[in-house]
């Protein structure tokens, strides 16, 4: 499968609905530290350029908060593809990120569950 | 057996490039009594017909099915076609091989096989189809209008001037509208009220126009040209006749907690109340929810101070029943809710308004008398917010999925007509598209921009948060300059979509008449019949049917006037013989298939019938054929089958399933 197609699996996103209104990137309050912003992201795929998207600082910038996916109105919700291409990156090399054992010693029981599957996808060792 | 003609139409390359047309042909001569078949590229067209002319002819045709679109395009095409040449219209069928399936297959092949098991049953059907004559209705010359918008107004004097009567139905206290509510218009900022009310007055003083306001359709029942419509005309508690509209009663009233629908509720009323100063007719209804006589007994101040003594507290709703040969739809629109778009926090502050209250506010008869002000604290806003498609173009479950089309136009109207009158507040609009087609439309925005400085920005608002201060902070973005926008504001204002108004759903299944996903009413045709409704004698006009500025309204509420004007301009209607027929052997009088009947189309009659030399008196349904709509409804019903559509018989369909399961 090519990099397109599996971004479009993974995220279950399809960007050709969107319809460039940029709610995403006033939504995001990451905006400022991404290289490239919420409502560039479908661009990027469309494109064909989903290793760019999957090597941005944004994938990492990204907090997951989901303000992008919440408001979107064509559903495309950013969000989805920027987490997606970070599966991806983290597929290619193989890395797990965050190793199951070291999770009681950082749990916090005012952590929502959302944010522990995040940061499986997100941090690496 | 008859003698069958099968003709076969390319529809260019609709049908052609999907469908081996000469492979239908050739199924088709292989059929029992098929002694014609033949292709030709438009079967509609005039050589086309002329083809089927020649060979009705020369072949001495007795049945023709014609291969080609839906029988909704072009069954009374073909139908004429046959007359005209001297074969009763309704031995013509259709084999519907375009939408049924060119337009959805792809594989030629298989679109084939279907075309020909398609043409199959409709030889099959034809061979049984017996020649009909239609039958004459008379026509009530008179008119129903929905709705007292510009739409209704505009369509009732249209067909009033032609001489005909119309009836026009409000559920407000007065006509008008939404248009009544507006301050300017677009494009030429003429003021709403300066060009609707002699309108109003017009309608209300034409002597073929008879206005009902507080009034709402109840039942309908008939069909075109003799529908019968019962309406509720709700108790006003005022006499209409005596009434002097000297609005004493209004001031008086110590009921005022009421909130004012027609400042769209930005303010208060008193519960004796007429809309607005200019209401037509200029008569108050008591709101009976908010009355203290009628709620308690107690009070009768407005009887009290009433010189013309109008005031009646015993006042009933009143149902009166009249007879109309046309129906207009024309209920307009309002604005959607917004409780689901919290990121506005337009249910959080009172300085997030929607365009219509911006429009209620801007008015001189508004609840600020015309000043800008916050409503929060009355202060003059410096900094204004409008954000564009707020609800408008969402594919998500918020939302609505089309274009709302008005909104870019009257944001630009805000926009330029505050930076007009309030030089010193600053203007932003965050947009994702300006759309401005129509006649000086484009030239009107960039106007806003050129002329009076108003910041349009391409992007979106993400949220609006009220600050501790009062004021608002907006999270927008400018995509053009790629960056976040955090902007202080004093008022946002959001260009809200607009929607059918909710009773349209009501009143679209009293009519039998179609509405989409959206509940806009559905058009006969989206480009050639824009202004009927698929149910004959229904007719469109204005928002009801789609989104659309008030020139636009106005033209459509003249077509659709046109077209009503052209129905009850005629004595007669040719009604459609397809109508149900009881088998007088078969029936046993259960009553089942009166009771199903939409129409009222079906009675009893006790009948001598002679069963196989029995001799005897029976209960037998008889249906009257000029009520009866052909629905089929009792056919199905029908526990002993005597009921029969004709056009439509159990034969006639049994033969069709043979054929396509030969």
């Amino acid at each position: 499968m090519n990099k397109v197609d599996e971004i479009k699996q993974i995220s279950g996103v399809n960007p050709l609905k969107c319809m460039k209104c940029g709610k995403c990137s006033a939504s995001c309050p990451s905006f400022n530290e991404m290289d490239i912003k919420p409502h560039q992201f479908v661009t990027y795929v469309v494109n064909d350029d989903v290793e760019a998207l999957a090597n941005s600082k944004s994938a990492w910038k990204c907090l997951s908060c989901f303000a992008c996916i919440e408001r979107c109105p064509r559903n495309v919700q950013p969000g989805k593809l920027i987490d997606a291409a970070r599966q991806i990156l983290i597929r290619q090399r193989g890395q797990e990120g965050l190793s199951a054992d070291e999770i009681p010693a950082l749990l916090d029981e005012d952590m929502p569950q959302q944010l522990l599957m995040s940061a499986f996808r997100k941090y690496r060792r | 057996m008859r003698r069958i003609g099968v003709f076969v139409c390319h529809c260019g390359s609709n049908i052609a490039a999907t469908v081996d047309v000469k492979k239908v042909v050739e199924m088709a001569l292989l059929e029992q009594g098929v002694v014609h078949a033949e292709d030709y590229p438009y079967m509609c067209s005039e050589a086309g017909q002329s083809r089927i002319a020649e060979a009705i002819r020369e072949k001495q045709l007795e049945g023709i099915v014609v291969c080609s679109c839906s029988p909704r395009m072009h069954e009374a095409t073909f139908r004429k076609c046959a007359e005209r040449n001297g074969l009763n219209p309704y031995l013509v069928e259709i084999a519907n091989i375009r939408e049924h399936c060119s337009w959805i297959h792809k594989d030629m092949q298989e679109a084939t096989e279907k075309a020909v098991i398609l043409m199959r049953a409709a030889v099959a059907k034809v061979h049984l189809n017996a020649p009909l004559l239609a039958g004459e209705s008379a026509v009530t010359k008179r008119a129903l209008v929905i709705g007292g918008g510009i739409a209704g107004i505009q369509t009732a004097l249209d067909i009033a001037d032609a001489g005909y009567h119309v009836d026009i139905v409000e559920k407000e206290p007065s006509i008008g509208g939404r248009m009544s509510q507006l301050d300017k218009t677009f494009p030429t900022l003429d003021c709403s009220a300066c060009i609707l009310t002699p309108k109003m007055v017009e309608a209300a003083s034409h002597e073929n126009i008879t206005i009902h306001t507080w009034s709402e359709v109840e039942k309908v029942s008939g069909f075109v040209g003799n529908f019968t419509v019962d309406i509720r005309k709700k108790a006003r508690y005022v006499n209409m006749d005596k009434c002097t509209g000297c609005g004493i009663c209004q001031e008086k009233c110590p009921s005022k907690k009421p909130l004012n629908e027609f400042n769209r509720g930005l303010n208060n009323r008193s519960a004796i109340y007429t809309p607005f100063a200019q209401a037509i007719p200029n008569v108050p209804v008591i709101d009976a929810s908010a009355c203290i006589k009628l709620n308690t007994g107690k009070c009768g101040i407005c009887e009290k101070f009433c010189q013309a003594g109008a005031i009646d507290y015993k006042q009933q709703d009143e149902i009166i029943t009249e007879q109309y040969g046309a129906i207009v739809v024309a209920t307009g629109f309002d604005t959607i809710k917004l409780d689901k778009y919290g990121e506005y926090a337009y249910n959080e502050s009172k300085d997030v308004i929607t365009s219509l209250e911006l429009e209620r506010i801007m008015n001189a008869a508004g609840p600020t008398k015309g000043h800008l002000e916050r409503l929060s604290d009355g202060k003059a806003p410096k900094e204004i917010v409008f954000i564009q498609c707020v609800g408008s173009r969402c594919s998500d479950d918020r939302g609505k999925p089309y274009c709302s089309k008005i909104c870019c136009m009257y944001t630009a109207k805000h926009a330029m007509l505050i930076r007009d009158k309030y030089p010193d507040t600053n203007v932003t609009v965050f947009y994702i598209d300006v759309r401005t087609p129509g006649k000086n439309f484009d030239e009107f925005y960039r106007r806003a921009v050129e002329d009076y400085g108003v910041n349009y920005v391409k992007g979106q608002v993400g949220k609006v948060a009220p600050q501790p201060d009062g004021s608002l902070l907006v999270h927008g973005v400018d995509l053009l300059e790629n960056k976040q926008i955090l902007k202080k504001a004093d008022m946002v204002v959001l260009a809200t979509a607009i929607e059918p108004n909710p009773d349209v759903r009501k009143i679209a299944t009293m009519l039998t008449a179609s509405i989409d996903t959206n509940n806009f009413l559905t058009e006969a045709h989206p480009k050639l019949r824009p202004v009927e409704s698929p149910t004959a004698g229904v007719f469109l006009s204005g928002v009801c049917q789609g989104p659309k500025d008030i020139p636009e309204t106005v033209a459509q509420a003249g077509a659709a006037a046109v077209k009503v004007i052209g129905l009850l301009a005629k004595d007669k209607l040719k009604t459609n013989p397809c109508t149900a027929k009881a088998d007088e052997l078969r029936c046993n009088g259960c009553s089942q298939c009166a009771n199903v009947c939409p129409y009222g189309a079906i009675s009893y009659e006790t009948k001598q019938v002679n069963d196989h030399g029995i001799r005897e008196e029976r209960r037998i349904a008889v249906v009257n054929s000029a009520l009866c709509q052909g629905c089929g409804a009792c056919t199905v019903t029908c526990p002993s089958g005597a009921m029969d559509l004709q056009g439509f018989s159990n034969r006639q369909i049994i033969a069709e399933v043979d054929a396509i399961c030969r």
